[in-house]
């Protein structure tokens, strides 16, 4: 086990690394001037250079990239272009926690849901309930998370009035009360990855369903209930597990558009904010947090699934 | 969990209920909502502690039968007529739950791949234990029992064996404790399909010799389901013979394989080779046609459409039974005239190998490197295959035969240092290094014809490519030639335009042949190539490959686990272990001579559907790691006459013990044991086996060491 | 030996279907094969409503005209005066934006860029993928393992967010719309398209071949190919539902390759979608809805395709 974790990080790290590298080559070779973007075009030539040397816009490629490196490894991505003297940790922090709110109110409604309709819809497989639960999944999670965002908002937060509409809680709000306020765009998020994850889940139970150790279990005369319990979700959900952790990447990076319709700042947004102010400290950071999530996320569920089924232990490790 | 409801069952229903008894049992598969029968009105039954053996070819229903025992049917599989009784209960009128107690406490089932039976994800223990809660004990007693279990089926060290995942057990440990788990419940009826099916023969022999043993101690009637017709010869005391979802004759094991009387018996035992049968002795008999699929109607004889006795009266009347014996009978309306079929003329074949070799392997070995260590799969061989000669190649799985045969097809290059020579010329390591003129001369029928031909190509194709690939033929020509080839294998014309699925198990192999026999080689390797297919259609494709032999004089390497195969068409045996030649010899010698102790194991574990009683050897443990061969001899930590001092320390020469008979082994041949066999039958067309030179061991006293569970004595015979 | 004998079975509570049983020998041709194939899927209802949806989509990008005569970039004046913010009615059936246009116009012109876009780059993104995807699966070793590494490096970030970044930094002509996305949808292909040729390579059928001699670059593009068409064909459809997906909410966050009048179904839910709020909701609830159907349309096909290929 020990080994398999071992080789699982070197692994994460070499795939960190390269990863370090495609956002130092994306970013350095901006077409634009960073430094002049920041004065604005009034100040004079002289002051952008010498913001530019100051920035270490000048130094040679390698060393830029040396110093990227060396952020990741300290988790430091030294001081925002575009907020002077902020940290850009201290900014990415309250977005990612704000994230992080979203993600986990989202997962805490699907995960039961979909996993629970997967494997029924698998012992009813072709039955009335299986059908739409696949049809149903299949439509909802392909349409965009900002469509059925705006979708939600309108019915829901508008017309029924049930929910706030936008996720600007008022100042004050407790922990508990900000929490009404993203209902709306975790809903969102059921939507599209309720059919998904039942559709995995769906396809490992119908798998175990019919495998011959569920039907040695119901030869010895087992209860339904127990054999489900007992042999069918442990092996039906390590495929599940997988899907999740490879989706925490996008669920904390890619849900920009989201974001955008709740007006709520997350890290996508943030990200894309710094994108278009060239605040290159603040872009490389929050794009590297999101593929260092991911990593962990699948990390986890590596280990998750091992830890459900020893037999994935020793095919990976060896 | 109810309390074992069986013992006030047993005794209201009377002790003497069969432990199984299928009366009239019509079943069908709802396919696109048309029912389509499957078991058209299956008849047998079974007494408490009886051995019921089951057999017939793939698709015949005796699986769907042994299935139905248990009440366990596909979602689309209804019973349309008839009833299932276990101890006077009709079990196909129980409630779910009376089900559950029926399958908890009375009947139990084990099946074939024990691997895929286990779940993989729980430890044994754990699942063991389970099958001791499910009948009502606490969880400390089931930790108990379930250590007692594994005791019972013969398990040296169950505290280790518990706390292991499924994966970290071999095949036949699996389905030893796939055993135990049905002894839980003390079982009345226990079914058994295929148990032993996809294991190697040495374990095998192992499961088989338990589950008798089991049955003597616990009494449980048994219900066997096996295609290894010698498997049920040795295991059980009557035997069913099903075809097309019916039982068509049934009797006691040892008259119905040695008398066979319904037509379709004896076509299935003249299709195997038996009792020593040579290619030189006659050609084996093939049934024409094909199994009727499912839904078919068949309103009388479910044999008809392939019989050569079947005449107005088959087609007008259903057979009815006829009792051909105690306790036997056979459902044909032509019992007096199967003598015919029994004693049909068929022609042999010759043998055509001269003194010259085709190839010549000179130390050649193959390493692998896997994570950073060396991996000796196959060491330092020498080997020659004489021209129009078949080299048998035996052994248990892991031996390094495939290696052998891909290392000298090039396929893998092999180790530098060796030599490989074809026709007087050696020839590159790497197949993609060989002139077209060395491919052609060596080629290859694989195992699965599946997996061999690729799916998306139409027969034409295949065939075409590989003439011109092969012989460089112009397209024209390759396309003459492909109708030759294809219509030398008894393929139609319009078989040519098809793609693999469209065609059976059998037509796909002999495109597969056809493939091989393009550029006209010198050797063909056969990789098992029937050990995918029933014996009806395995005969025909043995019979084809000696034809093609007679005619062109090709060499064969023949790989194969079946004994009864390569002693049929092999003209000299190689056994291999570790990668290591262990035994080489003409195929008289090695069937009727001393034997290599390993070759001694592997033929005592053979079940034989002759009724030949011999002493088995077992051999302990399985085949060591390749990674990490054992010192001395590579054979020593499993061989029964091992030397201490010597064969853990020293390895062997192979060396020759009579003309052309080698053997890897340090003791001399007085030492050695000759696989004691004895023949019980009565006067048979099939030719007496070998009658057996005997050698006695009894010098052998004092070399045995402690621990070796083996007395000399019991391998004589007299 | 696939036989009824080796049907899965399953508890009478299961449900567990024995596939039909074919007898050996029984000969069908291939062309009755896939005219059964053709003759299943039509008789799928969700491949038929899904055909449908997506059949009157291609017809509004290719003939918009055909289907609404107003023009998209004109306000509607009524009466003389200009009929801005107007919810559905008789007069503009999905009602007018804050400018005017009428959204039922700008919806059935706005479906052409996506039509013309999501294609695309699927297209390219199955031939990039399939081409990694072979040599990955095929050679394996270190090269595998390089790619591999970078396949996953470029996965542990959201393809948005990669093409967000791309985009802003690069600019957003149609062209580098459609090749950067497509680059980046790549790598998944290519993943899929390996596990598929690594099965394939196990076959013997690939033996043989080399043991005739055959070159490498025969194996992968006529053996191996040919062998996967399933698998890609399954991958392209699901591939054009994800590239709506991704070009859609592109263009929600700004990066259309046209001008901001374009009629676009994600520039138009941009424009419109903060009047939600306001209860003016059609400028942004029917192009959402219509990007919805397409995507649901085009899945269902997908799935049906699925489904009847690997029966």
């Amino acid at each position: 086990m020990l080994r398999f974790i071992i080789r699982r990080l070197a692994l994460s790290i070499i795939t960190l690394f390269l990863l370090v590298i495609i956002v130092f080559l994306l970013t350095s070779v901006f077409p634009n001037d960073p430094a002049r973007q920041l004065l604005g075009p009034f100040q004079s030539q002289e002051a952008v250079d010498q913001l530019a040397e100051e920035l270490g816009l000048n130094d040679p490629k390698t060393e830029q990239l040396g110093r990227l490196v060396k952020g990741v490894a300290t988790g430091d991505f030294g001081e925002s272009y575009s907020r002077p003297g902020e940290r850009v940790m201290d900014l990415i922090l309250p977005a990612l926690g704000n994230s992080a709110k979203l993600v986990v109110l989202g997962l805490l409604i699907t995960l039961p849901l979909s996993i629970l309709s997967g494997v029924l819809a698998a012992y009813r497989k072709d039955s009335l309930f299986d059908r739409s639960v696949v049809t149903l999944g299949l439509a909802t999670s392909a349409i965009p998370d900002f469509v059925s965002g705006i979708l939600l908002q309108y019915v829901i937060g508008v017309r029924l009035g049930w929910l706030p509409a936008t996720s600007n809680a008022p100042r004050g709000t407790g922990f508990i009360g900000s929490l009404e306020f993203i209902i709306l765009p975790a809903l969102a998020i059921v939507l599209v990855y309720f059919g998904y994850i039942a559709r995995v889940t769906r396809a490992g139970a119908v798998q175990a369903f019919e495998s011959d150790y569920v039907r040695t279990a119901f030869m010895k005369g087992m209860p339904l209930r127990r054999v489900i319990n007992r042999h069918v979700l442990r092996n039906s959900l390590q495929p599940t597990v997988a899907v999740i952790g490879t989706q925490i990447g996008f669920l904390f990076g890619g849900l920009i558009a989201l974001e955008l319709v709740f007006n709520y700042p997350g890290l996508g947004s943030m990200i894309i904010n710094a994108a278009q102010d060239q605040d290159l400290p603040l872009l490389q950071g929050g794009v590297i947090i999101v593929a260092v999530l991911y990593m962990i996320a699948t990390l986890l569920a590596d280990l998750l699934i091992s830890w459900m089924n020893p037999r994935a232990r020793s095919v990976t490790a060896s | 969990m109810s309390a074992p409801a069986s013992l006030t069952d047993r005794i209201t229903s009377g002790a003497m209920a069969p432990a199984l008894e299928v009366v009239d049992l019509h079943m069908s598969y709802i396919v696109r909502g048309v029912p389509r029968e499957v078991l058209r009105g299956v008849n047998f039954h079974i007494q408490p502690g009886e051995a019921y053996g089951l057999v017939g070819e793939s698709g015949c229903g005796k699986s769907t039968t042994a299935y139905a025992a248990l009440r366990y049917l596909p979602g689309n599989g209804r019973i349309t007529q008839g009833e299932i009784r276990s101890g006077g209960r009709d079990i196909t009128s129980m409630s779910s739950k009376e089900l559950q107690a029926f399958r908890s406490s009375q009947a139990s089932m084990v099946y074939q791949d024990p691997v895929a039976a286990m779940n993989p994800s729980l430890k044994i223990g754990r699942q063991v234990e389970e099958s001791f809660k499910l009948i009502g004990q606490s969880a400390s007693d089931a930790k108990a029992s379930a250590y007692a279990a594994l005791e019972q089926v013969r398990i040296a060290d169950p505290t280790s064996v518990l706390d292991r995942y499924p994966h970290q057990l071999s095949g036949g440990m699996l389905q030893r404790v796939v055993i135990a788990m049905a002894l839980a419940s003390k079982p009345e009826l226990l079914v058994l399909d295929e148990p032993t099916t996809g294991l190697d023969a040495t374990v095998e022999a192992e499961v088989l010799d338990l589950i008798r043993a089991l049955r003597s101690e616990t009494g449980a009637a048994v219900l066997l389901i096996a295609h290894n017709l010698g498997v049920i010869r040795t295991m059980c005391d009557r035997v069913g013979v099903m075809y097309a979802g019916k039982v068509i004759e049934e009797g006691p094991a040892q008259e119905v394989f040695d008398s066979p009387e319904h037509p379709y018996t004896v076509g299935l035992l003249n299709a195997i080779p038996r009792a020593g049968l040579r290619k030189t002795d006659r050609a084996l008999y093939s049934i024409p046609g094909e199994l009727p699929s499912i839904g078919t109607d068949l309103p009388t004889c479910v044999y008809i459409d392939r019989c050569a006795l079947a005449d107005e009266k088959c087609k007008s009347t259903p057979p009815p039974a006829t009792s051909v014996g105690e306790g036997h009978q056979t459902f044909c309306h032509h019992v007096d005239r199967v003598g015919e079929l029994r004693d049909a003329e068929v022609g042999a074949f010759s043998n055509v190998s001269s003194d010259d070799n085709v190839l010549q392997l000179t130390g050649v070995a193959k390493t692998f490197r896997q994570a950073g260590q060396d991996i000796p799969a196959l060491v330092s061989v020498d080997l020659g295959i004489a021209e129009g000669e078949t080299l048998g190649l035996v052994g248990e799985s892991g031996s390094g035969k495939s290696t052998m045969a891909k290392t000298m097809l090039g396929v893998h290059s092999y180790d530098p240092g060796g030599d490989i020579v074809l026709d007087g010329v050696s020839v590159p390591a790497a197949a993609t290094n060989r002139t077209p003129a060395n491919s052609a001369a060596m080629q290859m029928v694989f195992q699965n014809p599946d997996s061999a031909l690729n799916r998306v190509w139409t027969v034409r194709r295949i065939l075409e490519r590989s003439i011109i690939k092969l012989t460089g033929a112009s397209k024209d020509d390759a396309r003459a030639r492909a109708e030759d080839i294809a219509s030398a294998m008894r393929l139609s014309p319009r078989h040519l335009d098809m793609r693999p699925r469209q065609l059976s198990g059998g037509l796909k192999q002999r495109v597969a042949i056809a493939r091989a026999f393009a550029g006209d080689p010198k050797l063909v390797v056969c990789d098992e190539p029937t050990s995918a297919l029933d014996v009806s259609v395995q005969s025909a494709i043995l019979n084809l490959l000696a034809n093609i032999q007679n005619d062109q004089r090709t060499s064969y390497l023949f790989i194969t686990h079946d004994i009864g195969v390569v002693r049929y068409l092999a003209d000299r045996i190689a056994v291999m272990y570790l990668g290591r030649i262990m035994e080489l010899g003409p195929t008289d010698a090695m069937f009727q001579g001393v034997n290599h102790p390993y070759t001694e194991a592997l033929l005592s574990a053979v079940p034989s559907v002759d009724g030949e009683t011999r002493e088995r050897i077992p051999l302990d443990g399985e085949i060591p790691s390749p990674k990490n061969p054992p010192s001395g001899c590579v054979f020593h930590t499993r061989c029964h006459r091992f030397v201490e001092g010597l064969c853990d320390t020293k390895e062997p020469e192979l060396r020759e013990i009579a003309p052309g008979h080698m053997i890897k082994c340090h003791l001399d041949v007085a030492d050695l044991g000759v696989v004691p066999v004895q023949v019980q039958r009565k006067g048979s067309t099939f030719g007496e086996a070998d009658g057996a030179e005997l050698q006695s061991s009894d010098s052998f006293d004092d070399t045995v060491v402690e621990g070796e569970q083996v007395d000399p004595e019991d391998t004589v015979n007299d | 030996m696939k036989t009824s004998d080796d049907i899965e079975l399953m508890d009478d509570a299961g449900s567990a279907v024995a596939t039909d049983v074919v007898a050996e020998g029984k000969i069908t041709t291939l062309k009755q094969v896939r005219a059964e194939q053709r003759a299943e899927l039509f008789r799928k209802p969700s491949f038929l409503i899904g055909l449908a949806i997506t059949l009157f989509w291609v017809f509004a990008a290719i003939a918009p005209s055909v289907l609404t005569s107003r023009n998209p970039r004109q306000a509607v004046r009524i009466d003389g005066s200009t009929f801005a913010r107007k919810p559905p009615s008789g007069d503009a059936w999905f009602g007018t934006d804050s400018i005017g246009n009428d959204v039922f116009a700008r919806v059935i012109h706005g479906t052409r860029s996506i039509l013309l876009m999501a294609p695309a780059i699927a297209i390219l993104a199955v031939i990039g993928g399939a081409f990694f995807g072979l040599i990955m699966g095929y050679y394996r070793g270190w090269l595998d393992e390089i790619l591999s590494r970078i396949i996953e490096a470029l996965l542990s970030l959201p393809v948005l967010l990669l093409a967000l970044l791309v985009l802003t930094l690069f600019g957003r002509s149609r062209i580098i719309i459609i090749f950067t996305v497509a680059a980046l949808f790549t790598p998944v292909v290519a993943r899929t398209v390996r596990a598929a040729v690594m099965g394939e390579t196990e076959l013997d059928y690939v033996t043989a071949a080399k043991l005739r001699g055959e070159s490498s670059f025969f194996i992968m593009g006529r053996e191996i190919l040919p062998t996967i068409t399933g698998v890609l064909v399954v991958e392209l459809t699901v591939r054009v539902a994800y590239a709506i997906f991704t070009v859609a909410t592109l263009a929600f966050l700004g990066l259309t390759a046209g001008d901001r009048t374009t009629p676009d179904w994600g520039n138009d839910i941009a424009d419109n979608y903060r009047l939600v709020v306001a209860d003016q909701w059609w400028g942004a609830v029917f192009p959402a809805l219509s990007i919805a159907s397409l995507i649901i349309a085009i899945n269902l096909i997908a799935d049906s395709i699925d489904q009847v290929t690997k029966q």
